[in-house]
């Protein structure tokens, strides 16, 4: 079953079905269009923290799948994950501690361009999120939430074509946490970027308007 | 990840390269033609097998890689051994597995049954290399009559000489007033001071040396040891030697269970106190060591009455040396008079000369005159005899024999 | 299902692109741990058997084996290298066990840790000529306790170091093998849960001690057998502290080989072939007893387990334990510290605790003479230590990309070099190497090196590999990293302490090799060690004292390396101190 009439930028799951160890564990039939935020939400062990795998490039080997991913109209398994420019959040901002700030959101801009045009965009990435004077530092000392940001940032640097968030937010307290979740899905919708979001916290999803799936 | 792999590798490979640079050279060398000796060794590298169990040794022929380096271009690599065997046996290998170039040794330090297992089966340089060298013109070979025989084995010029060796007993004068010089004062002294003398097992080549010194004492017929163990009379000949070292053995240094390795452990075992008397081959060894704060300065030397056991080192240069050119060049060195003068000082090493002083020219004389002879050093007339030592034969009879009696059985 | 299937096979090249060089690291790497064992096996099993052409052996015969029995004190020997592999092992093991039993995640623990690994870095030879200089009767101990406490004025006449039962060596063997289980628990313990068992078992009401015993220590064994079994073949065919430590007349079995395989006399290398084929038998025969000595544990264990003896009187074994394994840490830096005055010392007459001047004299004539060795043991070391980890970070590497896990059969074929003696073995390889005039040169003995240095280096980088979190690398490559750069430039640089701990272990086991470096080098190649342990015969303390500290400080260097390169590459960094 093709799709061809979708918008382009869609990120679209076509009856995907995926197996761990042979046995089917979940099925799934999904159009997130630019700009939307579709949460799947499931106990542990459902799977949904796979599709997310499946999504990105990092299906582990005792699980296989049937069906299509297509990411602005190009069916993603033809290409590596470095090539797919799918953006990924998981539950720690994972900046490289061996990197300052800068050189970490520089980690993900290509090549292009010379290197003070690339430190410029960098500068102005900051800026934007009013972090500015936090370039020069080592990550490990940066708060909880500031490393949350700066790690939304790397992924947006990256120029990405869709979002994967597992549980980004989950190890934030909670005043922290409406801060992060709220400029995640401001910055989502502003580049209109197809964002699927996995969570098991019934907050993260009420405060969107987008389609729930329930694993 | 490529340039980083090939740095690795070519750094590896300079760093290898210069532990072991030897140019392969596959021609003869002409020793009357010196100056092409001189020429073609200018910038080899020889491997000189010698024993390394000396520190004092060792430094001295870290002096002499320096001189050659300097005056001639060679490199000197001192592999450090622990028995002159091995290094016959390396070449006797490489014979058999057909190596008759590029030879791993190019010159070993040695004498006795070594040097007669190679000249045996042809293993060395022979067209009389070593009478031929520049330095031979001042070797005391009338004088010293073990320059031209080892042992029983004429040299025929296919070992040049080094040094000379005479069995000498050295003490602790602060303890023991008067040594005992003669074997029953010495089985004497050893009976009323259990746990104060030692000798090195065979085939250890000082501990060898000690049991034909005392073979010398106790045989009837000394002319015997001059010709070649005759199987029938072996036990017969030998029985007093056995009879002489039984005596011993219940009052030795731990008690006969296990003996000194080597010259070193006897002196580093006089200079703990743990035995009384050590034995050596270099009579200047003793003041060797008192200068090097090695041993008290009450140390004093003696020989037994009936003679000591005398002979010559050599070194040699086995047919497939790598660097033959470089290996004459360093032999000639060796012989020179600033070598052997360094040599015999007892500062450095006290090792005595094999060159009759009289006929080197004023210079190399002045080196020889200004040598002091220190307190534990004899003077040459109280060396008594020397006895010459036997056919290489014996020795390894000797050898098998004692492991037999004292080694410990099944 | 086919299209799963399909979609499956076409997912996993996708993933990482075909046939990268990653993929030859595990061929590689068996082919190291394997093809040399076999080589110098067969090279050692033909000439044992009397097939030797180019030394006119022509024909199998078995009168090797039977020349090999008669000869004196063969018997005595084989009989002391069996008891010496199994009692150090024992012996060790108890120590470590039982200090880990009275005293985990106590504060006296994590002092000893510390201890502990600086003296790995300490190499066998020095520790066991430190012992050597410990406890002769003219050593230090005797100066200290003389002649007040003794009378002696000359050293008494006691038969210590070198001493026929191996009382000696097996104490020389004890002090590097006790910190050397000491780490493999250590390491093998962070893949069981230790806190969790000792929690249950104490709830019960058991005893500190045998709360860890019963519930602890049938787990950690498992993971630490191998290393236990290393330990065996090591202890049963220790060459270079036999020749410092263990007796003379009759030397060692694999001395007694050492010597055969050097002797002038042809037919010996059959007879040095031949006694090897005994040791590696006798080296089985050790495992063997091992295995039935588990086997009785066991079965005692189990009844002593269901007995319900809660055992909570335990204050006196943890003393003893604690004493034990201080002991070791003690005589092991008291013997340092003895090796370092004697390197400096000037005249020092018995019974002086002291000597009575110290000078640099011997050190500064002795420097030029071991500047060549020094180098060659840096190269070598160096040489060994980066290709070993570069192929384990490649295989390790590999097994990420291709979604593998090591197996346990993999894991038996890393430590096959430590199990099989290593006398045995090299000298097949190096009659090998002699026919084509291979041997006495650096890199065959760089690389013969890296047989041994490979299997620890795996080991060390597995764990740190298995412990990272895979996320970090997920999150790379979706920001557009390929794979290589993902390896490069954030993994590695994030494991640089792990990696660079490896290497320290590595330059330090290379450091200490003496076989290899003698048998492969043939003489021509000398390192520090080898120099070190001829020397050893002479008794030439302050000599000893000065190459047995070099020894020492160039294996210390690379932990020193370990700790202050991160902070140098990567200043101001919290994630690396």
């Amino acid at each position: 079953m093709t799709k061809t009439e979708v918008a382009p930028k869609s990120l679209c799951l076509n009856d995907i079905r995926i197996f761990r160890d042979g046995e089917l564990l979940l099925e799934l039939n999904v159009e997130v269009r630019p700009g939307e935020i579709t949460t799947i939400m499931g106990p542990s062990g459902s799977g949904k923290s796979t599709v997310l795998s499946l999504i990105s490039g990092f299906l582990p080997s005792n699980f296989s799948f049937e069906g299509q991913v297509m990411l602005d109209g190009v069916d993603i398994y033809q290409l590596p994950p470095s090539k797919r420019q799918i953006g990924l959040m998981f539950q720690d901002p994972l900046l490289f501690p061996h990197l300052n700030v800068e050189d970490n959101l520089m980690f993900g801009l290509t090549a292009e361009g010379s290197k003070a045009e690339r430190c410029e965009l960098v500068a102005k990435a900051l800026e934007a999120v009013n972090m500015a004077e936090l370039g020069a530092r080592d990550p490990m000392t940066l708060s909880g939430g500031q490393q949350s940001r700066i790690a939304l940032v790397r992924v947006l640097l990256s120029n990405p074509k869709a979002l994967l968030l597992d549980e980004p937010f989950s190890s934030l307290d909670s005043g922290l946490r409406n801060k992060v979740r709220n400029f995640v899905y401001q910055q989502a919708r502003a580049k209109q970027l197809p964002t699927l979001l996995v969570t098991h916290d019934q907050d993260d999803a009420a405060l969107i308007d987008g389609k729930i799936i329930k694993l | 990840m490529k340039r980083l792999l090939n740095s690795i590798v070519g750094l590896s490979a300079l760093t290898a390269s210069i532990a072991f640079a030897a140019p392969v050279l596959a021609d003869e060398v002409d020793v009357s033609d010196w100056s092409s000796v001189v020429k073609a060794a200018d910038g080899q590298t020889v491997y000189f097998n010698a024993w390394g169990g000396a520190p004092n040794i060792n430094a001295y022929i870290s002096w002499v890689g320096d001189e050659v380096k300097a005056k001639y271009g060679v490199t000197l690599n001192h592999v450090k051994l622990d028995d002159t065997a091995s290094a016959v046996n390396r070449v006797i290998t490489e014979k058999a597995a057909g190596r008759d170039e590029g030879g791993s040794i190019d010159l070993i330090w040695i004498n006795g049954e070594n040097f007669a297992a190679l000249k045996r089966k042809n293993l060395l340089v022979d067209d009389n290399w070593s009478e031929k060298l520049p330095n031979y013109a001042f070797a005391d070979v009338a004088g010293k009559p073990t320059l031209t025989y080892d042992f029983t084995v004429p040299v025929d010029g296919q070992e040049s000489p080094w040094g000379m060796a005479q069995l000498t007993f050295y003490y602790d004068s602060a303890w023991l007033e008067t040594p005992p010089t003669s074997l029953d004062a010495l089985a004497e002294w050893v009976e009323a001071n259990p746990g104060r003398f030692t000798y090195a097992s065979p085939p250890n080549f000082i501990g060898t040396t000690f049991l034909k010194q005392v073979l010398y004492g106790v045989v009837e017929d000394k002319e015997i040891l001059r010709n070649p163990v005759v199987e029938e009379n072996f036990d017969a000949v030998t029985a007093p030697l056995w009879d002489y070292l039984d005596r011993l053995k219940p009052n030795l240094w731990r008690k006969g269970e296990i003996y000194a390795a080597d010259t070193t452990q006897l002196k580093n075992l006089l200079a703990d106190g743990e035995i009384g008397i050590a034995m050596t081959f270099n009579p200047g060894e003793a003041s060797s060591a008192i200068m090097a704060e090695e041993l008290s300065d009450t140390v004093r030397s003696f020989v037994l009455d009936y003679g000591s056991m005398g002979n010559s080192h050599f070194v040699t240069i086995p047919y497939n040396a790598n660097a033959k050119a470089g290996a004459m060049v360093v032999a000639d060195f060796l012989l020179s008079a600033e070598a052997q003068a360094r040599k015999a000082d007892e500062q450095v090493w006290g090792d005595p000369s094999v060159l009759d002083v009289n006929l080197l020219p004023a210079q190399g004389k002045a080196l020889f005159d200004s040598l002091k002879r220190g307190p534990a050093t004899l003077a040459a007339d109280q060396f008594g005899a020397t006895l010459l030592e036997p056919d290489a034969s014996w020795a390894m009879k000797l050898e098998e024999e004692w492991a037999k009696r004292y080694v410990r059985a099944n | 299902m086919g299209q799963a299937l399909r979609t499956r096979q076409l997912m996993k090249t996708q993933k990482f692109g075909r046939g990268d060089i990653f993929a030859i690291a595990p061929a590689v790497m068996i082919f190291v741990l394997t093809v040399p064992l076999l080589a110098g096996l067969i090279g050692v099993l033909l000439p044992a058997f009397g097939y030797f052409p180019s030394l006119g052996g022509d024909h199998f015969t078995l009168q090797y084996f039977h020349d090999v029995l008669h000869v004196p004190g063969f018997w005595h020997s084989a009989k002391l290298s069996l008891w010496t592999g199994v009692a150090t092992t024992f012996v060790s093991l108890a120590i470590v066990i039982s200090f880990f039993a009275s005293f985990w995640g106590s504060r006296p623990f994590q002092r000893i840790v510390r201890f502990i690994s600086p003296l790995m870095s300490v190499p066998h030879a020095a520790a066991a000529f430190g012992l050597a200089f410990l406890i002769a009767p003219s050593g230090w101990i005797v100066r200290l306790v003389s002649p007040w406490a003794t009378g002696f004025h000359h050293p008494p006449d006691w038969l210590i170091v070198n001493d026929p039962t191996g009382k000696a060596l097996l104490f020389g063997l004890v002090l590097k093998e006790v910190p050397f289980l000491f780490l493999m628990g250590i390491s093998a313990s962070s893949q069981i849960n230790v806190e969790g068992r000792l929690k249950v078992a104490m709830s019960l009401g058991y005893g500190r001690v045998w709360a860890w015993i019963t519930s602890v220590f049938p787990a950690l064994y498992k993971q630490i057998r191998l290393p236990v079994f290393a330990v065996i073949a090591f202890s049963s065919s220790v060459v270079d502290v036999a020749l410092i430590l263990g007796p003379n007349h009759p030397a060692m079995l694999p001395v007694q080989l050492l010597r055969w395989m050097n002797d002038p006399m042809l037919e010996m290398r059959f007879i040095a072939a031949a006694g090897a084929i005994y040791q590696l038998g006798i080296t089985v025969l050790a495992l063997a007893t091992w295995w039935v000595g588990e086997l009785v544990v066991c079965y005692v264990g189990r009844r002593m387990m269901i007995s319900g003896e809660r055992h909570q009187n335990d204050q006196i074994f943890r003393n003893a334990a604690l004493i034990m394994m201080g002991g070791v840490v003690l005589v092991s830096l008291l013997g340092l510290i003895t090796l370092l005055i004697w390197s400096f010392a000037g005249f020092w007459r018995f019974p002086d605790v002291l000597p009575t001047s110290l000078s640099t004299m011997r050190w500064m004539r002795v420097s030029p003479d071991m500047l060549w060795p020094a180098l060659n043991s840096i190269n070598i070391a160096v040489v060994s230590t980066g290709l070993s980890i570069a192929l384990s970070i490649f295989c390790l590497e590999n097994e990420y990309r291709r979604d593998l896990t090591v197996t346990s059969a993999a894991i038996r074929i890393l430590y096959l070099p430590l199990i099989v003696p290593q006398i045995a073995f090299l000298f097949g390889l190096s009659v090998l190497l002699v026919r084509f005039g291979l041997d006495g040169s650096f890199w065959p003995v760089a690389l013969t090196h890296m047989i041994f240095v490979l299997p620890y280096m795996f080991l060390s980088l597995s764990a740190a590999f298995r412990q990272f979190d895979v996320r970090y690398l997920k999150a790379a490559a979706s920001l557009g990293a390929t794979p290589n750069e993902v390896l490069f430039k954030v993994r590695l640089p994030m494991l640089l302490k792990p990696v660079l701990f490896a290497a320290a272990l590595g330059v330090a086991i290379s450091i200490a090799q003496y076989l290899p470096t003698l048998l492969v080098g043939a003489g021509r190649v000398p390192t520090i060690t080898t120099d070190a342990i001829a020397l050893a015969a002479g008794g030439d303390r302050r000599l000893i004292g000065i190459y047995a500290t070099v020894q020492t400080l160039l294996s210390f260097i690379g932990f020193l390396a370990a700790v202050l390169l991160p902070k140098l590459l990567f200043p101001n960094k919290k994630y690396f101190g």
